[in-house]
C-alpha cells in the first residue's frame, strides 16, 4: 500500500488538465507517444471537441522514483459544475490533488470549489501553475493568488506547461513525496467506493472503485450498500491504458469490476462495494442520490421517430445514469419525454448526443425547474412542466428552488454581471476582491433564472472572464405564473412556460413578438397572444398571406421550380399544427432564447 | 414535336432578368453556328422529326440578323419536317422580340419570312418604369411595336408584362393592352431575383420586396379584366382569345417531348429532363469539341406525377386523374385523398368530373396546392 499514490487533477475548463494528464502518462510511458492521441483520458468526441470531461476516468501509471516502484492512480473528474457530486466521490477516492490554475488566467469558481472539497475531504494539494510557457502568463500574480487560497509556501507552487512538458518530473515527484499513500485496513471487511461507471456495449456496465478498505477476489459475491444489489465479481482489475484483469485487488487500489449490470442507472455513484459473505458495518460516508434538477421535453422533430427517439433515450441511460426521463404528450409537439437533467449543461451533453450517436433531431422545450406547489386544499404538488401546473385559483403559494452562485471575474466586469444578476432576482451576498484585478461574488439566485441564457449572457458581459460555480440552497416562496402561448385561441402546451410575475408582460411580448417573425404567414390572420390563466397579457397579430405563386413557368422552370416545392414541402412536414396554424420547430426552439 | 433556341444575347441587362444571355454581341454569329451544330448533333433526340412548333427565345432573339436566321432555319429544315398544330393548326413558329428592335419595317419584314408569332416584350407602357426596369425601349416604341408587327403580316402577337409596382401603373398598362387587342397576353408578378440588379438592391435595403397583397390585387384584377374582355385565362400567367392559346408553352405545360438547342436551354423527352450549360464559351466549346455541355436527369414516377401537378394545375385543363393513376401506378385520388378533400374544403382545388382544377382564388396559391398533393 505504501507504493500506492491516488490522487487527482483540480481545474478549470481550458486550464489544460488533459493535456497535463496526457504528459504524465507519455512521461511513465503508460502510453507510447505513437498510440498518443490528444487529449486521450476525454473518450467521447464531445469530450474532447469542447474541452471538457463529461464522464470521469481513471488510470493507472507505474512511477519508478528514487529506485522504488510506485502505482500511481490518476483520477480524472468531470469538469463542470452540473456534475460536482461526482466530482466529490471521485476526490473522495483520492488521497492527494493536483490544483492546476492557468498562469494566465488565475483561479476560477469551480476551481475554488472543487479545492474546497478536496480540502474537506483532507487532500493533500499540490499546487501547479501551468501554461507558464504562454506569452500571457503573470506567473508572479497568480502565484501571489495562489499562496492566498492555499496558504501554501510560494516555492511549493511548481512551474509546468502541459503542452511543453515543462514541471512534469517535478509534479511526479511531488505526487510521490507530498500524497501519503492510501490507508485503510487491508484485513477489514471490503469497503470499495464507486466514483464512477461506464458503458460498454458488449460488457455491460464498468464500475470504477476504489478500495477504502479490505480485498476483493475474482468471483466473489459482492453488495452494493446503499441500493441492496448482489452481484457476482466476475472480473476485475486495474486500469491501465487497457483494462488488465486481476484475481485479487487490495486495500488502495482504484480498479473496475464487471458483473453483467446492463443499466447504468443501476449503479449509483458513491456507492459502497462490500464482500457478501464478509460484510461491512456501514457504507462509506457521502451517498447521495443525485437529484435532477432542470426539466424539459424531448421530441422528435420528425413525429414518425418516436421509437428511434425513445430508442436513444435508453440507449444513452446506460452510460447516463443522471438523466431521468418518462414519456410525455404534447398537443402541439406528440409524443415525446419529460427529461430531467443535473443542469444545462447536462441537457445540452444529452441533446448533442442524441444528434451525434443517434442521428436524432429533436425539440427541447423551455426548460423548468422543479417548483412545490401548495394548492388551496393543502396538497403539496412537485411541479416540473408547465402542463402539470394547477389553475391559479386552486394555488395557495409557490415556492422555487434558490441556489447559492459563486462568480469569479476581472473587477472591470462587476457592474455588468451586478447588473445581470440583479435582473435575475438575485441576493448579492458577498463580494470578495482575490486580488487587485480579480473578484469573488456570491449570490442566492433562483434556480429558474439560471436555466435561460444566464450562462451565455454571463459570458458575454465579462467576454468569457467569469466562471460560475452554484450548488442548491433551499425552497424559497415565490410569485411565479404560468404563462401561455395562444395562436387564434388555442394554447400551444409547448410554448408555456413558468416565471416569475414581474417578468411575465415582457416575456409574453417579446414571445410573442419573436413567435411573429417565426410563424410563416398562412391564408388567414393568426393572432398570437400571451395569457396568464384567462388573461391577455400580450398579443401580435400575423396578417393573412394573400398568394404564393404567380411567377411563370416553362419548360425551363419545371425541374427547379419542382425541387424547390419538394424541399418546401419537407421543412412543412416537420411543422406541427396546432388548430389551423402551422408553426415550425424554430418556433418552439425560439423560447430558448427569448432575451 | 417542339424545338426551342435560346438566343443568349440582349443588348442590355434588365433588372429583373435571370435568363442566361450575355451583351457581348460580338460572339453572336460564333454562338449561332454553335447552335447550328448542336441541331446537327442533337436532332435525333425527339422521337420523330415532326415539329409543330418552333420557339426563338432568349435573350433578344429580334437581334438575329438575317443571315444568322438563315443558318438556324436552314439547319432546322435540314433534319426537321414542319407540320400542323394539334389543334390542325398551321405550326407556329414564335419569335421573342423586343420594341427597340421593331421600329424598323423593313427589320419587320424581315423577321416576318422566318417567324409567323410574335411575342413582344412589352412590360409596361410606364416610361418611368420601362427605365426603372432597363429596358431598351421608350413607351412610345412599346406602343408602336403592336401596329408595327400588324403592319408587317404579324396577325398572331402576343405581349408581355409585368405587373406588381403600382396599381395606377397597372390599371393603365391593363387598359393599354386592351386597346392593343392583341390574341394572346402573358402578365408576370414583378419577382426579384437574387442574382440581377433589383436582387442585390434588395439584399442592400435599397429596394423594398413587391407587396404581396398589391400583386395578388392585381392579379385578380388582370384575370377580371381580360376575361371581360373575351380572353381565356387558361395558364396562371397566360391569357388568349379562344384558340389562340400559344401552342408551344402549352406543350410544356402538357408535358410534351421538346428539344432546346443553346446555351441553358432545357429538353424533355418523356422520361427525362435536361440542360445544357449556361454559359456561351463552355456551350461552344463542348458543342465544338463534342465533349458534354448537358446535366440529365430521369424522372422518376413520383417526379413525373409532381412536374404534371406542377404544370397542369396552373392551366385551364388541369390534370387528368386518370393520367396521375397511370404515372402513379395507383389511385392518386385515394392516395391523397385527406389532402385533396382539405384543399377542396380551404376553397382551392375542384375535383370536376376526371380532372383536378384550381378554383379562382386556388389560382392564387398554386404553388402550395400543387406541393401539398405532391408524391414521394
Amino acid at each position: 500500500m505504501k507504493h500506492i499514490r491516488n490522487f487527482c487533477i483540480i481545474a478549470h475548463i481550458d486550464h489544460g488538465k488533459s493535456t497535463l494528464a496526457d504528459r504524465l502518462l507519455e512521461f511513465t510511458q503508460t502510453v507510447g507517444a505513437r498510440d498518443m492521441q490528444a487529449q486521450l483520458l476525454d473518450d467521447m468526441d464531445l469530450e474532447r471537441e469542447r474541452g471538457i470531461t463529461i464522464k470521469s476516468h481513471a488510470i493507472q501509471m507505474d512511477y519508478f522514483h528514487k529506485g522504488e516502484k510506485y502505482t500511481l492512480n490518476l483520477i480524472d473528474t468531470p469538469g463542470h459544475v452540473d456534475f460536482s457530486y461526482e466530482v466529490s466521490r471521485s476526490i473522495a477516492a483520492c488521497e492527494g490533488a493536483l490544483l492546476l490554475v492557468d498562469a494566465s488566467q488565475g483561479t476560477e469558481a469551480q476551481t475554488i470549489s472543487n479545492l474546497y472539497l478536496a480540502l474537506n475531504n483532507d487532500l493533500v494539494i499540490i499546487p501547479v501553475l501551468n501554461k507558464i510557457d504562454l506569452p500571457g502568463a503573470m506567473p508572479e500574480e497568480i502565484k501571489d493568488e495562489m499562496v492566498d487560497l492555499l496558504g501554501c509556501d510560494r516555492d511549493d507552487i511548481i512551474p509546468a506547461s502541459g503542452k511543453e512538458g515543462i514541471g512534469v518530473p517535478e509534479i511526479l515527484a511531488a505526487i510521490v513525496e507530498r500524497i501519503p499513500p492510501p490507508t485503510g485496513d487491508p484485513n477489514a471487511p471490503l469497503q470499495a467506493l464507486i466514483f464512477d461507471s461506464h458503458f460498454n456495449s458488449y460488457r455491460g456496465i464498468e464500475v470504477i472503485f476504489r478500495i477504502k478498505n479490505g480485498s476483493i477476489r475474482k468471483g466473489e459475491k459482492v453488495k452494493f450498500m446503499n441500493t441492496g444489489k448482489e452481484y457476482n465479481a466476475d472480473e476485475i482489475g486495474i486500469l491501465g491504458l487497457e483494462q488488465e484483469p486481476r484475481d485479487r485487488m487490495e486495500c488502495g487500489d482504484v480498479g473496475y469490476l464487471i458483473s453483467g449490470i446492463k443499466v447504468a442507472k443501476e449503479v449509483k455513484v458513491g456507492d459502497t462495494i462490500t464482500s457478501f459473505d464478509n460484510p461491512a458495518a456501514a457504507a462509506i460516508q457521502g451517498f447521495a442520490d443525485v437529484k435532477p434538477m432542470v426539466f424539459a421535453g424531448i421530441y422528435p422533430v420528425e413525429t414518425s421517430e418516436f421509437e428511434d427517439l425513445r430508442e436513444a433515450m435508453e440507449k444513452l441511460q446506460l452510460n447516463d445514469a443522471a438523466l431521468v426521463w418518462e414519456p410525455e404528450t404534447s398537443a402541439a409537439l406528440g409524443f415525446g419525454f419529460r427529461c430531467g437533467f443535473l443542469g444545462m449543461l447536462h441537457m445540452e451533453i444529452v441533446q448533442e448526443r442524441l444528434e451525434r450517436e443517434f442521428d436524432m433531431t429533436v425539440i427541447t422545450t423551455v426548460p423548468s425547474v422543479r417548483f412545490e406547489v401548495m394548492t388551496t386544499k393543502g396538497e403539496l404538488r412537485q411541479v416540473s412542466a408547465p402542463a402539470d401546473m394547477p389553475e391559479p385559483n386552486l394555488i395557495d403559494y409557490i415556492e422555487e428552488p434558490f441556489i447559492r452562485a459563486q462568480i469569479i471575474t476581472k473587477a472591470d466586469y462587476v457592474g455588468g454581471i451586478m447588473g445581470l444578476c440583479m435582473d435575475k432576482r438575485s441576493i448579492l451576498k458577498n463580494q470578495v476582491y482575490l486580488t487587485a484585478d480579480r473578484v469573488e461574488l456570491q449570490f442566492e439566485m433562483p434556480l429558474a433564472e439560471v436555466v435561460f441564457d444566464f450562462f451565455d449572457k454571463l459570458k458575454t458581459i465579462s467576454r468569457g472572464y467569469a466562471s460560475l460555480d452554484y450548488e442548491f440552497m433551499d425552497n424559497r416562496e415565490s410569485d411565479m405564473v404560468k404563462l401561455d402561448v395562444m395562436l387564434n385561441g388555442d394554447k400551444v402546451d409547448a410554448l408555456s412556460a413558468i416565471v416569475h410575475r414581474s417578468k411575465s408582460y415582457e416575456w409574453g411580448k417579446k414571445l410573442c413578438e419573436k413567435l411573429r417573425e417565426l410563424i410563416p404567414r398562412q391564408q388567414f390572420e393568426i393572432a398570437i397572444q400571451a395569457a396568464i390563466g384567462q388573461k391577455i397579457i400580450a398579443r401580435e397579430t400575423l396578417s393573412a398571406l394573400r398568394k404564393d405563386v404567380l411567377a411563370k413557368c416553362y419548360g425551363g422552370d419545371i425541374s427547379r421550380k419542382r425541387k424547390l416545392l419538394e424541399k418546401q414541402k419537407k421543412g412543412k412536414k416537420r411543422m406541427r399544427q396546432v388548430g389551423n396554424v402551422e408553426i415550425p420547430q424554430e418556433a418552439f426552439m425560439a423560447v430558448l432564447k427569448i432575451n | 414535336m417542339h424545338l426551342y433556341l435560346h438566343i443568349p444575347f440582349c443588348k442590355q441587362a434588365c433588372h429583373y432578368c435571370d435568363f442566361h444571355f450575355s451583351t457581348n454581341l460580338s460572339q453572336k454569329r460564333p454562338l449561332v453556328e454553335a447552335m447550328v451544330r448542336e441541331i446537327e448533333q442533337r436532332h435525333a433526340y425527339l422521337p420523330t422529326n415532326k415539329l409543330q412548333t418552333i420557339y426563338f427565345g432568349g435573350g433578344t432573339p429580334s437581334l438575329l440578323t438575317e443571315a444568322e436566321l438563315d443558318l438556324l432555319v436552314n439547319s432546322i429544315h435540314q433534319h426537321f419536317t414542319l407540320v400542323d398544330g394539334f389543334n390542325g393548326q398551321p405550326p407556329e413558329i414564335t419569335l421573342e422580340a423586343n420594341p427597340d428592335d421593331l421600329a424598323d419595317p423593313v427589320r419587320l419584314a424581315m423577321l416576318r419570312r422566318y417567324a409567323n408569332r410574335l411575342s413582344i416584350g412589352i412590360q409596361t407602357f410606364d416610361e418611368s418604369t420601362l427605365r426603372w426596369m432597363n429596358r431598351a425601349h421608350n413607351a412610345n416604341e412599346a406602343k408602336l411595336a403592336v401596329y408595327r408587327a400588324r403592319e408587317a403580316g404579324f396577325d398572331n402577337l402576343s405581349i408581355d408584362l409585368i405587373y406588381g409596382v403600382s396599381d395606377s401603373i397597372w390599371s393603365r398598362d391593363l387598359e393599354q393592352a386592351l386597346t392593343l387587342n392583341v390574341p394572346h397576353i402573358s402578365a408576370y408578378n414583378l419577382t426579384i431575383e437574387p442574382d440581377t440588379a433589383f436582387g442585390r438592391w434588395l439584399a442592400k435595403g435599397k429596394l423594398t420586396a413587391v407587396d404581396e397583397s398589391l400583386s395578388a390585387r392585381q392579379f385578380t384584377q388582370l384575370s377580371s379584366t381580360l376575361v371581360d374582355a373575351g380572353y381565356v385565362h387558361y395558364e396562371i400567367s397566360n391569357f388568349a382569345k379562344p384558340d389562340q392559346y400559344a401552342q408551344h408553352n402549352s406543350a410544356y405545360w402538357q408535358r410534351r417531348p421538346y428539344l432546346g438547342i443553346g446555351p441553358s436551354a432545357h429538353s424533355y423527352d418523356g422520361v427525362s429532363r435536361q440542360h445544357n450549360v449556361a454559359n456561351n464559351s463552355l456551350y461552344s466549346k463542348g458543342i465544338n469539341t463534342g465533349t458534354t455541355i448537358a446535366e440529365r436527369e430521369i424522372l422518376t414516377a413520383a417526379d413525373q406525377v409532381n412536374e404534371y401537378l406542377l404544370t397542369g394545375l396552373r392551366t385551364i385543363w388541369g390534370c387528368r386523374l386518370s393520367e396521375l393513376d397511370a404515372m402513379l401506378g395507383e389511385s392518386f385520388l385515394s392516395k391523397q385523398a385527406p389532402t385533396i378533400s382539405k384543399l377542396q374544403q380551404t376553397g382551392w382545388l375542384i375535383c370536376a368530373e376526371n380532372d383536378l382544377k384550381l378554383t379562382e382564388s386556388g389560382k392564387l396559391f398554386a404553388d402550395r396546392v400543387a406541393s401539398e398533393l405532391f408524391v414521394e
